[in-house]
């Protein structure tokens, strides 16, 4: 159902490299795993409401009010690259 | 101290420990430290951080005792608390099971760690679990596996096998899970303890290392039911840090229900094995007998206490349950994991040629197979194309779930089932075979998609492993629920701690 070409491009969406040894049991696994879940395609849904949420909930927001947020130095401390007062990455152009 | 007076202090509840210290019969730091040598001393893989002792934690402030804000007389004054590693703990690991959070200290703690330690609890330990709470057998652990205090050789449950394991052998007096498809529930069955997912909503989720955000939900890990009702009724509250959590209708109190008199307790026929049992594939053998034999003692014990059972209900959807939540789940899980990016915290990759190759080299080196195949699979159910057939129908599938839970609750007060399919099985005997993993989920899934209450409490043995029996409600239920799980515990009379070490 899954095959090769389709992991290599869910895993692109995904942001996520795979090694040679993982493309093939993935390919496999997802597919048993999509072949089961396919069945809620055999029930009849027409006109049913799709609940994202169940609990019903109103007017649960808080008051949107300036508060103090993490101070820049504790947000940075638990970064693997810092440069000056950000976030280090690589370039986005190889 | 003696061994026996560490045998009497290992004998306490957690209630009865907080009892006992509130009136000067037990000092807290000889509790803390009969369980801190406990844990430091796991050989069960429990633990992914034990608390430093006294002394040290008095020279460093860090640790267990920092930061508290307790008053003396706290109702939990003194207990100390183990908590799965997904919940975060300002300046103590947490890592939710995976490697590429190695090495992380939130600058915050979760709101229900510090509303627990405000009533005085103590933490303990950071606990293992599947790595980002995805899984049914804590062997998906960037930690390793989680050995099962009953039998070494098998699972302990999961995805909070750590936090269940450590209670079931007298690690830690009780423990913080989470549960968002069972993940309380059947570690708590497996290992022979009680296990509680509240209302979703009842406790705040600020500070949990999210998996999929409309199921994730808090609760308690615990020997008994009173416990279970002693840590939930202080983790539950409106949080303003989490939009989706709500305050319920009533404080949980301390149950103490002896009879269950007109209480109807209804069977449902799909997920107790009967003849509408939606179980794919009999090849899989659906509920274990053994299993099943110990569910219908405990139904006989509820009769003996004036239950009414109802064995014609049923959950037509049921059956479908287990599939909406392999689509739902891992389709909230691939966005929630997107933050995970080497950035901000956590693993990076070295060497790569630009952004992107080091965003999907991070990923791939610190995530494991389980976390792919569920990225994967969510990225998939999300994409362009599949998105209405997968993703829109999974949760049409939840309203008729919902809606066969709320027809149910017309008939009866609450519903019962086995809480998991089997008794702990081997380490290893599932790992080939995703889907056969997934069905260990088979009879939480529906409550979890439904946001009801749910608690497992243990009902017997099996080939000498406990058997869970699972209690749900209808939403903001969690006070009646513990009380008749209260109930039914008194009378099975389950004494069942395996042999401690």
């Amino acid at each position: 159902m899954i095959d090769r070409d389709e992991v290599l491009h869910v895993a692109r969406l995904a942001r996520l490299r795979l090694g040679e040894d993982e493309i093939e049991p993935l390919a496999r696994e997802l597919s048993a795993v999509l072949d089961h879940v396919a069945r809620i395609g055999e029930l009849d849904l027409e006109g049913v409401e799709p609940t994202s949420h169940v609990i019903e909930m109103t007017g649960s927001l808080r008051a949107d009010e300036p508060r103090e947020s993490l101070p820049r130095e504790v947000a940075l401390a638990q970064a693997p690259a810092v440069s000056g007062e950000g976030f280090s990455v690589p370039s986005p152009q190889a | 101290m003696s061994t026996g007076q560490t045998d009497d202090v290992l004998a306490l509840s957690a209630a009865e420990a907080a009892r006992a210290i509130a009136a000067g019969e037990l000092s807290s730091d000889e509790l803390f430290d009969v369980y801190r040598a406990r844990a430091a001393a796991d050989d069960l893989n429990c633990f992914t951080w034990v608390a430093p002792g006294l002394a040290e934690s008095a020279e460093d402030g860090a640790g267990a005792h920092a930061g508290t804000n307790a008053t003396s007389d706290a109702p939990l004054e003194g207990v100390p608390l183990a908590v799965k590693d997904l919940f975060c703990t300002e300046g103590v690991p947490s890592q939710s099971g995976s490697r590429i959070l190695e090495g992380y200290e939130p600058p915050y703690t979760a709101t229900v760690v510090r509303r627990l330690q405000q009533a005085g609890a103590s933490l303990l330990g950071k606990t293992n679990q599947d790595e980002f709470a995805m899984g049914s057998s804590n062997e998906n652990s960037a930690f390793g596996p989680v050995l099962n205090p009953w039998d070494r050789t098998r699972v302990p449950g999961g995805s909070s096998g750590g936090s269940a394991a450590a209670v079931a052998a007298g690690l830690a007096p009780w423990a913080l899970g989470t549960d968002t498809g069972g993940s309380i529930r059947q570690p708590a069955a497996l290992c022979g303890i009680v296990g509680m997912k509240p209302t979703y909503g009842a406790v705040s989720r600020y500070g949990m290392i999210a998996f999929a955000s409309s199921l994730d939900q808090a609760g308690p890990l615990t020997r008994d039911v009173t416990d279970a009702a002693l840590l939930l009724r202080h983790m539950v509250g409106r949080d303003p840090c989490d939009a989706t959590s709500l305050e319920l209708p009533q404080t949980i109190e301390l149950p103490r229900a002896e009879r269950l008199d007109g209480v109807r307790l209804g069977v449902p026929a799909e997920l107790t094995g009967g003849e509408s049992s939606g179980f794919p594939g009999d090849a899989e053998g659906g509920i274990e007998a053994g299993v099943l034999a110990a569910f219908r003692v405990a139904l006989d014990r509820a009769r003996g206490l004036g239950a009414k059972v109802v064995e014609d209900i049923h959950l037509p959807h049921a059956p479908h349950a287990l599939s909406a939540y392999y689509v739902l789940a891992p389709a909230e899980a691939s966005s929630n994991l997107a933050r995970f990016d080497g950035v901000r915290y956590g693993l990076r990759a070295e060497g790569a040629e630009d952004l992107l190759d080091m965003y999907e080299r991070t990923r791939h080196d610190g995530f494991g197979p389980e976390v792919k195949r569920r990225i994967m699979l969510g990225t998939y159910a999300l994409s362009a194309g599949y998105y209405e057939a997968y993703y829109g129908r999974a949760q049409r599938v939840r309203t008729k779930i919902a809606e066969d839970f709320a027809g149910a609750f017309a008939q009866v007060d609450f519903i019962v089932t086995p809480t998991a399919p089997t008794v702990a099985f081997k380490l290893g005997e599932k790992t080939g075979d995703p889907l056969a993993m997934y069905l260990n989920d088979y009879c939480t899934v529906p409550m979890s998609l439904a946001g009801i209450p749910a608690i497992s409490i243990p009902c017997g043995l099996s080939d000498g492993l406990p058997v869970g029996l699972q209690i749900a409600g209808p939403a903001f239920s969690d006070g009646t629920l513990l009380d008749t799980a209260y109930a039914l515990e008194q009378a099975l009379g389950f004494d069942g701690s395996p042999a401690r070490v």
